[in-house]
């Protein structure tokens, strides 16, 4: 084969390690965009990634990068010591909903404030994927998990947080988006708004989120396929995709 | 460098700035706070790292992410937000990188009071955050030794790939003593062979706190004690004070070290053979010292601001060989030097005997002394 032929390889930012992830699940399509977005931007060399804890606890197995895994929810608060010592490199973190809207809620929402020149990957799942599928902050009403076995009630189990709204207040924020994974199109979008994120911290311009609707066919108790339309029927609707957030600056860079 | 007068935390927080410290990360709470301040000025002054955190596990977990960069970090609170940061301190000891935390300790449990307190002993010197971990812990009793120990303390982090605190009370935190600062130096980033830096030219590194199969978190664990019996047998620090023919002998730590050597000083004027052995290192606590005074003395004094902490490492070495008994001032409340000279009397005239635990009869006496009732 020639290298004209040549239409898709691994990213040079990702190891040979395959990955631990359930079928169907959109993980592994999110860290191939992180990997094919350093790749793009050469920077895999002076890029440190911060684990959650959750089902991406081993993403640092996946990326060829310099790796450090945080406690449950403070990726934010490590990627900030990281950050502010070596302010030459790039820094990210990769959270999933439990990690970054429940037990970080606070760590995520001050570095947002503090406009840390970090890079966010939110992975909202709508659920607990590691512990098997808890009730999360971004359950949907209604929506069975372990933990809501009934339905999410929020008259007892409150309301779903939406997390690119509420940082989107916040004046450091330079940018924060929504996309989804459910079909390829969209899949395209969510690459170009992780640039975007990835381009807003080598520029400076202050704190960058990318909020990813992603699948857990496992813990929804769905086929693949299932999972997918369930993110565009009922996920989508309860978390409209989008900008969020681009500041001045941000929105003259081409990617 | 000619002595001038220092607060305690203020030179604390210069004495770190000298020793290198590349990123603070910090939270308010009294009786701390002046370190936090002090290096919310300094450490910009200097194009340095300061962060002031949303809480202490915000800022443990800057810490955390710092030193994995092998930079010289620290953070400092007091009691309560020692505990808050106790997550990340557990971390941080998985991942055996150094970091310094200094703890003000203050009066409690809960939100107790802002008196000055030795409680936090066990929490520091026994571990208190989760898992099998070891720790240095200094224990500084002036302002001098504050300074000096400082400077040691990112040292011993770095040798050991360890966690090493200072602990301190709130008095010596506030109080301010013509004391001897270090000279400034700029940083000097070390290339650690473990630091997660970037892998520019190297293959990549990873630090976390993951052994998923016991037998390597066995491994690792073993790996840390071993470790540990270098601290052990190298670091051991403390200070003797009229113990060559002393049939007394009172152990205390920090300000209750302190206390008692005014009423050491006092009762060798008056013509009692007492001494004091002041444990610097609280951890690795200085047994071996300890144990060869065991041949000598007729009776120990454990001396804290406690209910008797550093008491059970004083009867674990001892072991019932001597008697050993117990003077505590709890709640965030400093001996006077004449309460602690009125024991050094009740055991120089005796009889005192081998107590289970010596607990007990000081809490009898506390309660006579207190005129307070027995509950």
């Amino acid at each position: 084969m020639t290298t004209e032929n040549l239409v898709y390889e691994r990213p040079e930012a990702f190891t040979e390690m395959p990955t631990h992830y359930c079928p169907g699940c959109t993980h592994g399509v999110a860290h191939r965009l992180v990997a094919e977005v350093l790749d793009e931007m050469g920077i895999v060399d002076k890029t440190i990634g911060v684990a959650p804890v959750g089902c991406a606890v081993f993403a640092y197995n996946y990326f060829d990068t310099d790796f450090v895994e945080a406690p449950h929810g403070r990726a934010p608060a490590m990627a900030t010591g990281v950050k502010r010592v070596l302010p030459d490199r790039v820094v990210f973190t990769y959270q999933g909903d439990g990690d970054l809207a429940s037990i970080g809620m606070g760590e995520i929402v001050h570095a947002a404030a503090r406009g840390e020149n970090i890079t966010v990957i939110f992975i909202n799942n709508a659920n607990y994927g590691m512990t098997g599928g808890q009730m999360a902050p971004t359950t949907l009403p209604g929506m069975k998990t372990s933990s809501s076995q009934s339905g999410r009630d929020v008259e007892t189990q409150g309301y779903p947080i939406k997390v690119s709204e509420m940082l989107s207040t916040l004046e450091g924020v330079g940018y924060c988006a929504r996309r989804s994974l459910h079909d390829p199109k969209n899949i395209r979008l969510a690459k170009k708004a992780i640039r975007t994120a990835f381009e807003t911290q080598v520029r400076g311009l202050g704190f960058s989120m990318v909020e990813l609707l992603s699948t857990c066919p496992t813990n929804w108790g769905m086929t693949p396929v299932n999972a997918l339309k369930f993110v565009e029927e009922r996920m989508i609707p309860a978390y409209p995709l989008g900008d969020y957030k681009i500041s001045d600056a941000i929105k003259q860079i081409k990617v | 460098m000619p002595k001038e007068l220092w607060k305690g935390n203020e030179a604390i927080a210069e004495a770190a700035v000298r020793a290198g410290l590349e990123a603070y990360f910090g939270y308010p709470i009294t009786p701390q706070t002046e370190i936090l301040e002090y290096l919310s000025r300094r450490m910009p002054e200097l194009g340095r790292a300061f962060v002031q955190a949303e809480s202490e596990l915000g800022a443990i977990n800057m810490v955390y992410g710092a030193a994995c960069t092998g930079v010289r970090v620290m953070s400092s609170s007091s009691s309560p937000g020692i505990s808050l940061m106790m997550e990340g301190l557990s971390y941080i000891a998985g991942t055996e990188i150094p970091a310094v935390l200094v703890n003000v300790m203050r009066g409690g449990p809960g939100l107790g009071n802002i008196a000055p307190a030795q409680s936090d002993y066990n929490q520091a010197v026994r571990g208190g955050g989760h898992g099998d971990y070891p720790r240095i812990v200094l224990a500084p009793a002036s302002v001098q030794e504050a300074i000096d120990l400082t400077t040691l303390s990112f040292d011993l982090a770095e040798k050991y790939r360890m966690i090493t605190m200072i602990i301190l009370d709130g008095s010596t935190g506030q109080m301010m003593e013509p004391a001897e600062m270090t000279a400034l130096s700029e940083p000097k980033r070390k290339n650690f062979e473990w630091a997660t830096n970037g892998a520019m030219n190297r293959e990549r590194r990873i630090l976390s706190s993951i052994y998923l199969n016991p037998l390597d978190e066995e491994k690792t664990n073993l790996r840390m004690l071993k470790n540990w019996k270098n601290v052990q047998a190298n670091e051991v620090r403390y200070k003797e004070y009229f113990l060559e023919d002393a049939k007394y002998v009172i152990v205390g730590f920090g300000t209750a070290g302190r206390v008692a050597l005014s009423a050491v000083r006092e009762a060798r004027a008056q013509g009692i053979k007492v001494g004091l052995l002041r444990p610097i290192t609280v951890s690795p606590f200085p047994y071996e010292a300890l144990d060869q005074l065991t041949s000598q003395a007729e009776a120990f004094l454990v001396a804290e601001m406690n209910m008797g902490q550093m008491l059970d490492d004083v009867l674990l070495t001892v072991r019932g060989r001597v008697p050993v008994e117990f003077y505590g001032r709890p709640g965030g409340v400093v001996p006077f030097h004449n309460e602690i000279l009125d024991e050094i009397h009740r055991i120089a005239t005796g009889p005192v005997t081998v107590q289970t635990d010596p607990r007990e009869s000081w809490l009898t006496r506390m309660y006579g002394n207190l005129k307070i009732a027995v509950p």
